[in-house]
């Protein structure tokens, strides 16, 4: 086996200075799904992209500038969508359908399941809008399911990749690749921390930081507050955390995230979605069923997100850095047999900081009411 | 192919839809379970498309160049499978399998057990959708084939068919022709009861369709509505075949309650064969 080195991993070919806030760009995972889809048109004649009013906020809008006669606008009709989208399909088409990802495959999952998944038609599913830094928008809007509903439908894949240039990877990927896929990308600006360089490949996760007391196991955007809190593990703790990047989650790479719990035997896992059921209830049946270690699921704690400001969003789910820092060390002190509190100290300490956030951000906006009002 | 029928040729396709007739009870009574009102309602319907509309190939069924049936009401796939047999997609045998662990006649059609159904339905409501798509290819890459989409009236229900027909409308699916089995039952009543599609021809010219009705029943006034559909280039068409649920056997004819069930074993299906091999006791056959 490899020697285990402390710190990146070098083959990971992550951005330089990937901790130093002005050294890295942010830029939103859609626009990788835009330049991802318009070089898999390129690529490939029987690329059509479809789109149910949403074709500049998905950014299907590049496809449908540079090949005008592939693409297709179906109104706002997601059921039909799905359905079209087998239908061409079956007739030999490779149908990208594009909406915000409560609506698909929030609203016609059951047409994803009959007429894509046991059809195995060759359709490819993008979710945009996902997880709840969509922000202001509200809970309708912020999509916190979608993993989990995609992951336990038969013949589907699920990529959630974790910035702009993996997500234009998995754009090409997935179109090279027969069969259905879920491929799920957000609004929001985020850390681009990845290169083209950095290895990537469907089915298999990317170690990207090495370490043996502790792992994180996540999937989109959050992989950065993972390696954020890495670094603060490492200088204020002196506790060193493996960060790995499963943006397949589904095919999952077992061999990676078992090798991870054998080797630190103690699991964070993280995502912007419901902490049941996605990438965490993944990895928990994996290990429950192969080596059991102690599993902290990061993520929507059964509950709908709400307006507010992205950064304020995540901070107040308990989605950033230092919550993920409280997250590690609990699991750690469970490998090692200390009792914890019955409620993780990183859901009750969110729950305390949306509160104080809330009354905050009313007592601000309620100070300007206008004097005509009263 | 010119779609005009002479007497003769109509003589062996109603002869022929008998014999279909037949052979669901069969399978149907076999099976134990599965819809008998639909299939018999649409046997003309199938035997015409089978044997006189579709450009098809039963050896190849992959044949790139075949007109696409879609069954949207994937529940009335009896009716399906029995023309495809009789056909020679598979052998004639395979309907007793029906609805049986490892068959591949599942309850409702599913493209990848069974070459030649096109696509997996069942769930009401998609048919039209994914017959929209393939209509949309066909014009794209200037196919020469057709697309035919059976739907039952009960589905037309859900909202997801009037998303269907906005687009197909919208994009001029021309090869493209939706035959509705208007039999005014779905499985909780009448539809009139259930909840009224009328006034449904001008629905459908509402929105954007070219609307054709027809005697379901009457094969030869179906295909004179598939001629009629073939002419109209700028609009896709509808099809509204007036149908008799459980058409050729009396006790079912009409009646809701034959939506979802088999005929019994016994006097029940014996009875059904019967007035089946006597066209309904018009003429007299061996068999009695």
């Amino acid at each position: 086996m490899a020697a285990i080195l402390r710190g990146l991993n070098k083959a990971a070919h992550l951005v330089r200075d990937i901790l130093s806030p002005e050294k890295v760009k942010r830029v939103p995972t859609r626009d990788g799904y835009g330049e991802g889809l318009v070089q898999a048109g390129a690529e490939d004649g029987r690329v059509v992209a479809l789109c149910a009013d949403l074709s500049e906020s998905t950014r299907t809008l590049g496809f449908k500038k540079a090949f005008p006669e592939r693409f297709v606008q179906l109104g706002v009709s997601e059921q039909s969508l799905a359905s079209i989208a087998a239908g061409m399909a079956l007739a030999g088409k490779i149908p990208f359908i594009a909406s915000y990802a409560c609506f698909s495959p929030g609203r016609n999952w059951e047409q994803i399941r009959t007429t894509i998944a046991l059809n195995q038609a060759n359709v490819k599913i993008a979710g945009a809008h996902a997880g709840v830094s969509v922000g202001p928008d509200g809970a309708t809007h912020q999509m916190t399911e979608d993993i989990a509903l995609m992951r336990v439908m038969p013949n589907m894949r699920v990529e959630v990749p974790c910035d702009f240039v993996e997500t234009k990877k998995a754009t090409m990927a997935i179109a090279k690749q027969q069969g259905p896929s879920y491929l799920r990308f957000a609004r929001e600006k985020t850390p681009m921390f990845t290169t083209p360089k950095t290895p990537f490949r469907i089915g298999r996760a990317e170690v990207f930081r090495f370490g043996d007391d502790a792992a994180i196991i996540g999937a989109g955007p959050l992989i950065y507050q993972a390696l954020v809190a890495a670094e603060i593990l490492s200088r204020e703790h002196g506790v060193e955390t493996r960060v790995i990047n499963a943006h397949s989650i589904k095919p999952l790479d077992e061999k990676t995230i078992v090798a991870a719990a054998k080797e630190t035997g103690a699991i964070v896992t993280i995502e912007e979605a419901q902490a049941a059921g996605g990438l965490g209830g993944a990895v928990s049946e994996l290990l429950g069923a192969t080596l059991p270690v102690p599993i902290e699921r990061m993520g929507m704690q059964d509950r709908f997100g709400e307006s507010g400001e992205p950064n304020e969003l995540m901070e107040a789910f308990g989605l950033s850095a230092p919550f993920v820092v409280k997250a590690v060390l609990r699991a750690i002190a469970r490998k090692y047999g200390e009792s914890v509190a019955a409620e993780p100290g990183y859901v009750t300490e969110a729950k305390a900081r949306l509160a104080d956030i809330q009354k905050a951000k009313i007592k601000e906006a309620l100070a300007r009411t206008p004097k005509k009002w009263n | 192919m010119p779609l005009h029928l002479h007497d003769k040729e109509t003589m062996r396709l109603e002869e022929l839809s008998f014999q279909i007739r037949e052979d669901i009870i069969d399978m149907l009574v076999e099976a134990g379970s599965g819809h008998s009102a639909g299939p018999l309602g649409m046997a003309d319907i199938f035997t015409a498309l089978y044997f006189h509309v579709l450009a098809h190939d039963p050896k190849k069924p992959d044949w790139p160049d075949r007109d696409r049936l879609i069954l949207s009401n994937g529940h009335i796939c009896p009716v399906r499978y029995v023309a495809m047999a009789h056909a020679g997609y598979f052998p004639k045998s395979w309907l007793m399998t029906l609805r049986k662990l490892g068959s591949a006649l599942q309850g409702h059609p599913e493209r990848l057990k069974l070459p030649g159904v096109e696509t997996t339905s069942g769930p009401l409501g998609s048919g039209s959708s994914q017959a929209a798509g393939l209509a949309y290819v066909g014009l794209m890459d200037h196919a020469p084939w057709r697309v035919y989409c059976v739907m039952s009236d009960g589905e037309l229900q859900a909202g997801q068919t009037w998303e269907a027909m906005l687009f197909a409308a919208r994009n001029k699916l021309h090869n493209c022709t939706f035959i509705i089995d208007r039999n005014n039952i779905q499985i909780d009543g009448t539809t009139d009861e259930v909840m009224p599609l009328e006034p449904l021809a001008a629905k459908f010219e509402a929105f954007g369709m070219n609307v054709e009705t027809c005697a379901g029943n009457d094969i030869r006034d179906f295909v004179a509505a598939i001629a009629r559909a073939q002419a109209v280039t700028e609009k896709p068409t509808v099809i509204l075949a007036e149908t008799i649920p459980g058409y050729g056997v009396d006790f079912m004819e009409y009646d809701y309650a034959w939506h979802g069930i088999p005929p019994k074993t016994g006097d029940e299906s014996r009875l059904a064969l019967e007035q089946l091999r006597t066209l309904g006791g018009r003429i007299k056959s061996e068999h009695q």
